[in-house]
């Protein structure tokens, strides 16, 4: 594959800011110098590239939909855009969000800003690495799985998964609808809080939305931690998990003990079925999605003279990428009549159960669950070639994604100069006590998280 | 509970897509090794779930089947493959699966 060659990337990259730049000197200045009205006024920000924007391509990092630009905007644009941000760039993915390290994208890997030999997780990968690089401070990624807090880890930026149905998800292509929502990343905890008040919220257009008040999430700043009980489950803290992840883990715990948090072991014993259940159900829902792929609406067709039916073959297999593949073949065989009780009713009753792990956890008077993001730091791009070696990346997020409730991860420090992440999960829609112990956990922290 | 070849081909077929012979090789070998990580969830007892219970988060409201409309900032002939007068242009149907298994 031959790409643009340097002086086309440049040009191209300059002549993006320049139209930024013109569409942000022709905003109001009324609403440049109004807080309440447009708290993201002077906050560019990048942008998935499978949420739907109105002047850039939407390719969700296909072949399929190379050149596609949206005849619509997502709701968490306009809504972006409504409090002032301008949306500088779409951000590299992987292919239709299915991957945790961002080579699965048609158009080459992302790089991690600090180590450019590793990858930057995935699937937002891209968002990820904008947001480590100091190019914005707020970008969108979307979460089926992880995609979201993984690469936030990874890069050593705050990643947030909200509730399932906190945000609304027209406009963002579909991968699995029980699963997927729109998340934020931001350099900080304030950032992030930021962004999600200004997305969130209930949307005609998209009904799973959720009708509830959307509470002013940067307000949980200055929320004390006194009377909170943090639950760490101890199967996130298995005996093979990286000594140093779990020291700085122990560390950000007693962080969060030093701002009046109590901490009490706890058990989500359905957690190791996580990364199976999700590897059937995301699949299952992943190939019913992608069939509208085919050709005959929008993107990519190749066509032939051998009549319709090759044409839907011959459009779907040069578009999708391996990954893909792979993933609508194994969601349409456990959908397949036969396998479809022993793989995927199976799943969804083991989901029931992954679910009833929270629910009872938070009813035993836990306020908020903290773990590892993930097991280990960014590895080396191309150092994982087994697919399901690849999917336990996810191993400590999918949970999250499965039974709904929200997650967010902060930086807890380094291992070999690498981010590590720490996950704080709270119950359904409680956003604000996520972000108010996100909040202690930065400011207890403070510049020990990125050392 | 392994897939074969003519699984794979069977599946593919019902999500069409064309494999090749190099390609289906690597493909089952990989969705075995995948369905091989499942089988764990065999083990578990799952009798007592009731499929109909949640706590009411994540319930799907009912609305009419009717929404805003939306706004559309380019026409659908700008980003589809093939149209004339509104209509989506798909290539013969006379190839077509029923046709040519009838064959």
């Amino acid at each position: 594959m031959t790409g643009p060659t340097a002086v086309e990337s440049v040009t191209a990259s300059f002549a993006r800011m320049e139209a930024v730049r013109a569409g942000a000197d022709g905003l109001n200045c009324v609403l440049w110098s109004d807080r309440e009205r447009a708290p993201l006024a002077g906050y560019p920000v990048a942008v998935k590239d499978n949420i739907a924007t109105l002047d850039l391509p939407t390719t969700c990092g296909s072949r399929i939909l190379e050149g596609y630009v949206s005849p619509y905007e997502a709701t968490v644009v306009s809504r972006l855009r409504a409090a002032g941000s301008v949306v500088l760039c779409k951000t590299n993915c992987d292919e239709f969000a299915m991957g945790s390290s961002n080579e699965n994208s048609a158009y080459g890997p992302v790089r991690n800003p600090i180590d450019p030999c590793r990858v930057p997780g995935g699937s937002s990968g891209g968002s990820a690495a904008a947001v480590a690089a100091g190019i914005v401070r707020i970008a969108l990624g979307s979460e089926t799985g992880g995609s979201v807090r993984q690469p936030a880890a990874f890069c050593g930026v705050v990643g947030v998964k909200p509730t399932y149905g906190r945000v609304s998800r027209f406009g963002l292509v579909a991968f699995a609808s029980s699963l997927d929502q729109v998340g934020v990343l931001g350099r900080t905890v304030d950032d992030a809080a930021l962004g999600m008040e200004v997305i969130a919220g209930r949307d005609p257009y998209d009904s799973t939305s959720a009708d509830r008040p959307v509470p002013r999430y940067r307000d949980a700043a200055s929320q004390p931690m006194r009377g909170l009980t943090i639950g760490r489950p101890a199967e996130y803290f298995p005996p093979s998990l990286d000594r140093r992840v779990a020291a700085l883990c122990d560390r950000a715990l007693d962080a969060l003990r030093s701002q009046g948090a109590q901490v009490r072991d706890i058990s989500l014993p359905h957690t190791d079925l996580a990364i199976p259940v999700y590897y059937i159900i995301a699949p299952a829902e992943a190939s019913s999605n992608l069939a509208r792929f085919d050709g005959v609406r929008y993107g990519l067709r190749v066509t032939g003279d051998d009549g319709l039916r090759a044409m839907y073959e011959r459009t779907r297999s040069r578009g999708f990428g391996p990954e893909v593949t792979r993933r609508v073949l194994l969601g349409t065989y456990v959908l397949s009549a036969g396998y479809y009780d022993a793989y995927y009713k199976k799943a969804q009753e083991v989901r029931a159960c992954i679910t009833e792990d929270f629910r009872s956890a938070f009813a035993s008077g836990i306020d908020v669950i903290f773990t590892p993001t993930t097991p280990s730091p960014a590895f080396e791009l191309g150092a994982k070639s087994d697919p399901y070696e690849m999917y336990l990346n996810d191993i400590f997020t999918c949970t999250g994604n499965l039974a709904g409730v929200p997650g967010i991860s902060v930086p807890i420090g380094r291992v070999d100069g690498l981010p590590i992440g720490g996950q704080l999960i709270t119950r359904h829609f409680d956003e604000a006590g996520m972000f108010a112990a996100a909040y202690a956990l930065e400011r207890a922290l403070g510049d020990e998280a990125h050392r | 509970m392994a897939v074969t070849r003519d699984d794979v081909a069977h599946i593919a077929g019902l999500a069409r897509l064309a494999i090749s012979d190099e390609r289906m090789t690597e493909l089952v070998g990989q969705l075995n090794a995948i369905l091989a990580h499942m089988e764990v969830l065999r083990q578990v007892d799952t009798r007592h779930v009731e499929m109909t219970a949640q706590d009411g988060s994540q319930r799907l409201p009912m609305r009419p089947d009717a929404g805003p409309p939306i706004a559309m900032h380019r026409a659908l002939d700008e980003i589809a493959p093939d149209m004339r007068d509104g209509f989506f242009l798909v290539p013969r149907l006379a190839t077509h699966e029923d046709v040519s298994d009838a064959s």
